[in-house]
């Protein structure tokens, strides 16, 4: 369980996280989302004791992390997979953490199998891919089985395969009782892996619930139409109360919102306009991820809002 | 989940993991085994020269030979700089390297006790950095005395003082590799910790005279100068005006250590490693 409650970190001038709160529970694999620059990566330094917090307080377990003598048994933590000293074999990396944790020996070849590493064990990591750094990174996590593990933007460099393998490692820590904190700055990556979603931007707390609520948040249902008398139906609709626009290139496509299906048939039947096609589609989440951080976008290109 | 039983945090787990640390690196053997050699050598081609200049030295230079000149060739100040630079620079290195590479970053999620780490890797740099001076000054000893013996100047290893200059010239390595960490801990970039250490500790102390109090001072306050002293066996063919002690030049071994662990663990604990 991790347990944010108010927590606010400036450096100099600029605030990077303020007044956050939001809890993380075992048992789910918990998104971390907002866009480049919202303070994700603070918050998660925060939790691990790597800075100090200016305001309020960050615990897992209900204890602040510095206060553990060693941490990997209790948390595992991947924030940088570039945050290693490239010069040692991956093997000796994880033997001297595993040593320092008093973990057996035998720890170290387990998480290498795991992520599948066992191969390049003995190679020294300045050699290693992208991929294979987040590989080593999510076995430095795992080593101590700890029941909370923290995750930032573990699929970076990750190829196809690995990013399916690593969703499956997700679902299955979290299946098995452990909290699995997550954070990405792409919705569509959360979508098929998190039950909860913890969304920030510009260092603050956008939303905090469930996928499903959130989704439903999002941007109202609009329903598609093809016609071959756009021009009118449009108008019809408009009167309703609806808002339409046209879709090219053909121009005989509407996508209309604020009225439903039903109702639009409806209309279109009584001033028989013929409708060739009529589907309801539903906001994806990304759609709804964009809409609520667009306002706390830090690197915007375009028009400012 | 619950966290399972957890064993209680020993230390020595900590001092096994900075070991590992050490050894695991290609560049440490290399360094240790480069800088004992050199060390060796610079000090050997002292003694060589002396034997080979020998028919034709004075008188003068061959009543104060034993013990002074070939107490000088045991360990000479070229082979106490380059021992100086390398302890200073494998201290450094065993700290600054995790700063520069982001390792530190992964080492505190492991252990959150800051200086529980420092201190562990104290352990690990005193002890191998020791070592170092240890095989340096007696390999040295031995070489250079059967060198002069050749001509019946060279000493004894229980000639009297002589443990002494084995002793300071052995410690010059360890208090020089805490005063690096120390650097490293303060600096955290490998280039400008190197540069500073080589100012601090082998172009201040060649800077400074001792034709005044306070300068003299300085430079008997220096780990260099305080390693002077020591070595120093039988009595000064010239005039010292402000003469230093055998028991200030230790407490100066003593007080760079000390201070040097001091501003690393505090450094270490106080200052976050930066995002």
């Amino acid at each position: 369980m991790i347990e944010v409650n108010e927590l606010t970190k400036r450096y100099g001038g600029t605030t990077a996280v303020k007044d956050l709160s939001f809890t993380v529970r075992p048992g789910r694999v918990t998104g971390f989302l907002g866009p480049n620059g919202a303070g994700k990566s603070t918050t998660l330094r925060l939790l691990i004791g790597l800075n100090r917090p200016t305001g309020g307080t960050a615990t897992i377990d209900g204890r602040p992390f510095r206060d553990l003598p060693r941490g990997l048994r209790h948390v595992g933590a991947l924030l940088d997979a570039h945050d290693i000293h490239g010069g040692r074999t991956a093997r000796a990396h994880l033997s001297a953490l595993a040593r320092s944790n008093g973990l057996p020996g035998s720890r170290v070849d387990h998480v290498l199998d795991e992520v599948g590493l066992a191969a390049a064990a003995r190679r020294r990591i300045g050699g290693f891919s992208l991929g294979m750094k987040q590989r080593l990174g999510i076995a430095t996590a795992l080593l101590g089985d700890p029941p909370v593990l923290l995750f930032d933007e573990p699929i970076n460099g990750l190829d196809p395969e690995g990013v399916l393998w690593v969703r499956g490692l997700f679902r299955r820590l979290a299946a098995e009782g452990r909290t699995v904190f997550v954070s990405s700055h792409l919705m569509s990556e959360m979508e098929n892996t998190a039950d909860d979603l913890v969304v920030i931007g510009r260092g603050q707390l956008i939303a905090a619930e469930s996928v499903t609520e959130f989704a439903a948040r999002g941007t109202r249902s609009n329903v598609t139409v093809r016609t071959p008398d756009p021009a009118a139906l449009t108008d019809l609709l408009t009167a309703e109360g609806a808002d339409v626009t046209t879709r090219p290139p053909a121009g005989d496509l509407l996508v209309v919102t604020g009225l439903g299906a039903t109702r639009i048939g409806e209309v279109a039947h009584q001033h028989r306009i013929r409708i060739n096609e009529l589907t309801t589609g539903s906001a994806s989440l990304e759609e709804a991820f964009m809409e609520l951080t667009a306002d706390s976008v830090e690197y915007g290109t375009g028009d400012p809002r | 989940m619950t966290a399972p039983a957890e064993p209680r945090a020993r230390f020595r787990d900590l001092v096994a993991a900075e070991w590992i640390k050490m050894w695991s690196l290609r560049s440490p053997p290399w360094a240790l085994a480069v800088s004992a050699l050199l060390v060796v050598a610079i000090n050997t081609n002292a003694a060589v020269a002396d034997h080979n200049n020998w028919p034709g030295y004075p008188e003068g230079i061959r009543e104060l030979f034993v013990p002074i000149w070939a107490m000088r060739d045991a360990f000479t100040i070229g082979g106490a700089m380059v021992l100086m630079l390398a302890a200073a620079s494998i201290g450094a290195l065993t700290l600054v390297g995790e700063y520069s590479t982001g390792q530190i970053r992964t080492t505190f999620a492991a252990v959150p006790a800051r200086r529980s780490v420092l201190a562990a890797k104290t352990v690990v740099v005193t002890a191998v950095t020791a070592v170092l001076g240890a095989v340096a000054a007696v390999t040295s000893f031995a070489v250079t005395q059967a060198v002069l013996s050749g001509r019946r100047i060279g000493l004894p290893f229980d000639y009297p003082g002589a443990t002494r200059v084995l002793l300071a010239s052995a410690l010059l390595a360890p208090v020089c590799a805490l005063v690096g960490m120390a650097l490293a801990a303060l600096i955290r970039h490998t280039a400008t910790t190197i540069v500073t250490l080589t100012l601090l500790l082998l172009v201040l102390p060649s800077l400074v005279t001792e034709r005044d109090h306070a300068t003299a001072s300085l430079l008997h306050a220096l780990p260099q100068g305080a390693w002077a002293e020591l070595v120093t066996v039988g009595d000064s063919p010239v005039p010292v005006t402000y003469p230093t002690t055998i028991a200030g030049s230790w407490i100066v071994y003593g007080l760079w250590s000390l201070a040097a662990v001091v501003v690393a663990v505090v450094a270490v604990h106080h200052r976050d490693p930066a995002p």
